[in-house]
């Protein structure tokens, strides 16, 4: 994948050495840095690179930014929980989860306008956690992006160096580079409430980078932005990235986001961190039920080891499917009631029984309903109890075979690596997390 | 269809019955009439004769004095009260709505009453002094209700933003909250200034010998007779009170 081989020397290139003019505006420019972006950390990333990746980023200052047992609570609620988290200097690191999981908390408490009960924060080897936000080297780039109305564009900008008296000449040189970062010379004499939601936008990012922060903080940046304009500022929010090269913390809900910006993810829910780990190993290995539900679609089977088959290998006893045999990485005992996860895209459907072979898994089933989708078909198959999933990318000529349509019987099979056996439940969660239908 | 002229001339009618006596007194300070009942040509005898009478000038200047220090006290006290209002919710916070919303309804004579009896219980000398103290007390009232109108749609994180962008407590108030608030303070003031400026009631229970405010002037010409001198005066009064009612809208429409 390309997005891998992206050689750790290129985020440290300063600003304003590439233009990124071709990339951010133009809508007919070069599409090529598009596919990159949205490839990065996309499933079909295998855990070996994934793993040479992280191998290279750790050799950046591997506990740059941490936080140490940091809980804070409101009432009674507790919207961080005992979290420690180590973040890598340069990485693009998300925090990600459902609303009210704690992220925004644990980012508030990094910018300095929340206290944590107990714990610390630790940035570069100094201990933050008592400064006010305004002696913290981080920035933040705010869900409303909370320009001020009374300033122009420009001044906007400059407010963060004007704080610190610098001197004009250098505010200047200051205020126009990020300018041309953001490109909007044109727009800087005008006020905030005269541009457009994309702009308000750069001129928040703008806004924070000129202070050179050691790490940006961005809070749901792209939330209150329509489809579009949220890709676009995807790749923007990626280009600047690997030219600042500082470390970016982004808070949001959206997986989508958080897949194709981020070096690592943190999944969140209920104020503690269920897993950590770069995109691909969150989708492919997801180590409880609520990340395998939260990140991507999936489908869960309820059932028990029966017995181990090889030293890797069990083989779990689950209603209505005669053989099933799964990758056991977290070595479960014989006997321990296990969730399957196994993801739509990884069964195969077909009309004949597929020949058995080892590892392949395979149950015959009734075809409920399927949703033609252009690029892709989706089934849904009853499998005794289970109401199954499945997605298939179109592979030949739709029209040169009959699709396998509705009420049919079919044959669905998945390899024994593609399944994912789970403890019962949720770290956070003493609830199973329920499945839409 | 056809426009039915139905609403205009209700509309007309009541702005006649509002206005029509305001008309009247301007009309009869311009009368060289002594008693207002016929029209005896126009005049500015009663403007000029205004301009001559100290003890006017003296209770006008006590009534600018009084009005300035005590809009601007009543604006610094207001806006602090409705940050505090905003800001935070406890259940005290109920409490202290109650008690600041209060003064807007209760009867003027019973704050003047309670004040009155109040400054003579603690021993203060009845002036210029307790007119003030008295005027700031109904005031932050007022104040703090518009500017609390403002600060339902602000967004505190520009706040947020410039302590994040370096501010200290003191550079985010001033170089932020205070700009954006400014229209609501100016609107605040204005309405403190106007209040305290035409106050009657409490001011004529607090009053003290050499502190007579204008309104309280004013009530003492009529009852020793000078009815078109009061015509002058009250008609100089309607043109700075249409003036300053028209910058307050103006302010406020501009920042919209």
């Amino acid at each position: 994948m390309m997005s891998n081989c992206r050689p750790e020397a290129r985020r440290r290139k300063s600003p304003a050495h590439i233009s990124l003019s071709s990339f951010v505006l133009d809508r007919g420019g070069p599409w090529t840095y598009n596919a990159r972006s949205f490839i990065k950390g996309r499933p079909e990333t295998t855990t070996d690179q994934s793993k040479n990746r992280g191998a290279a980023a750790a050799m950046n200052a591997p506990d740059f930014l941490e936080f140490k047992n940091v809980s804070r609570h409101f009432g009674n609620v507790r919207a961080v929980d005992q979290v420690s988290l180590s973040i890598r200097r340069g990485e693009f690191f998300s925090l990600l989860g459902p609303s009210g999981c704690g992220k925004t908390t644990l980012l508030r408490i990094l910018a300095g306008f929340e206290r944590p009960d107990t714990g610390c924060v630790i940035l570069n080897g100094q201990d933050i956690t008592q400064l006010p936000p305004n002696r913290r080297k981080v920035n933040t780039i705010f869900q409303s992006y909370a320009l001020f109305p009374h300033l122009t564009v420009r001044d906007n900008i400059a407010f963060g160096l004007r704080i610190e008296k610098r001197p004009q000449r250098e505010i200047d040189h200051e205020v126009d580079r990020m300018l041309e970062l953001i490109q909007m010379k044109a727009e800087a004499a005008k006020f905030p409430d005269t541009i457009s939601g994309g702009q308000k936008q750069r001129v928040a990012i703008a806004r924070a980078l000129i202070k050179k922060p050691q790490v940006l903080l961005l809070d749901e940046p792209l939330a209150a932005l329509d489809l579009k304009l949220r890709q676009r500022m995807l790749i923007e929010l990626d280009l600047i990235h690997d030219e600042v090269g500082i470390t970016f913390l982004y808070v949001t809900h959206d997986q989508g986001e958080a897949m194709s910006l981020s070096d690592r993810i943190a999944v969140m829910n209920n104020g503690i961190i269920e897993q950590v780990g770069t995109p691909a190993e969150i989708y492919e290995a997801p180590r409880s039920s609520f990340v395998a539900a939260f990140i991507g679609d999936t489908n869960f089977f309820e059932g028990r080891v029966a017995e181990f088959v090889g030293s890797e290998y069990s083989r779990l006893v689950i209603d209505g499917f005669p053989d099933t045999v799964v990758f056991n990485d977290k070595q479960l005992a014989v006997g321990n009631p296990v969730f399957l996860s196994v993801r739509p895209e990884k069964f195969y459907i077909s009309r004949e029984q597929p020949e058995s072979i080892p590892k392949r898994n395979a149950a015959p089933g009734r075809v409920e309903e399927v949703i033609y989708q252009g690029s892709q078909t989706r089934y849904w198959v009853r499998v005794q109890e289970y109401r199954i999933a499945i997605v298939q990318q179109h592979s030949r000529f739709l029209l040169d075979e009959k699709p396998i349509t509705w009420d049919e019987n079919v044959w669905i099979s998945w390899h024994a690596d593609d399944g994912f056996m789970l403890e019962r439940y949720s770290q956070s969660d003493e609830q199973l997390v329920t499945l839409p239908e | 269809m056809k426009r039915s002229f139905v609403p205009y001339c209700i509309t007309a009618a009541i702005l006649v019955f509002f206005y029509l006596p305001i008309l009247v007194l301007v009309v009869n300070s311009f009368n060289a009439s002594r008693f207002g009942g016929s029209w005896e040509g126009f005049s500015l005898v009663w403007y000029g004769r205004l301009l001559g009478h100290r003890e006017i000038w003296h209770a006008l200047t006590n009534s600018l004095i009084i009005a300035v220090s005590s809009s601007i006290v009543s604006v610094l006290l207001g806006t602090t009260a409705a940050l505090a209002l905003h800001r935070y919710a406890t259940r005290l916070q109920k409490a202290h709505y109650m008690l600041i919303y209060t003064p807007l309804v209760m009867p003027e004579i019973l704050m003047g009453i309670s004040m009155l009896l109040f400054f003579i219980a603690a021993g203060m000398q009845l002036g210029l002094a307790t007119i003030f103290l008295a005027h700031v007390t109904f005031c932050i009232s007022f104040v703090a209700m518009v500017v609390l109108g403002r600060l339902q749609d602000f967004d505190f994180s520009i706040i947020e933003a410039a302590q994040d962008l370096g501010a200290n407590w003191w550079q985010s108030t001033w170089k932020v909250l205070v700009p954006l608030l400014m229209p609501g303070l100016v609107a605040g003031g204005l309405l403190a200034f106007t209040l305290s400026i035409d106050d009657f009631v409490i001011t004529f229970f607090v009053a003290g010998p050499g502190s007579t405010t204008l309104p309280i002037r004013i009530y003492s010409m009529i009852k020793h007779g000078s009815p078109p001198l009061i015509n002058a005066l009250s008609t100089i009064l309607l043109v700075v009170t249409f003036a300053a009612v028209y910058i307050s809208q103006h302010v406020l429409e501009d920042k919209k």
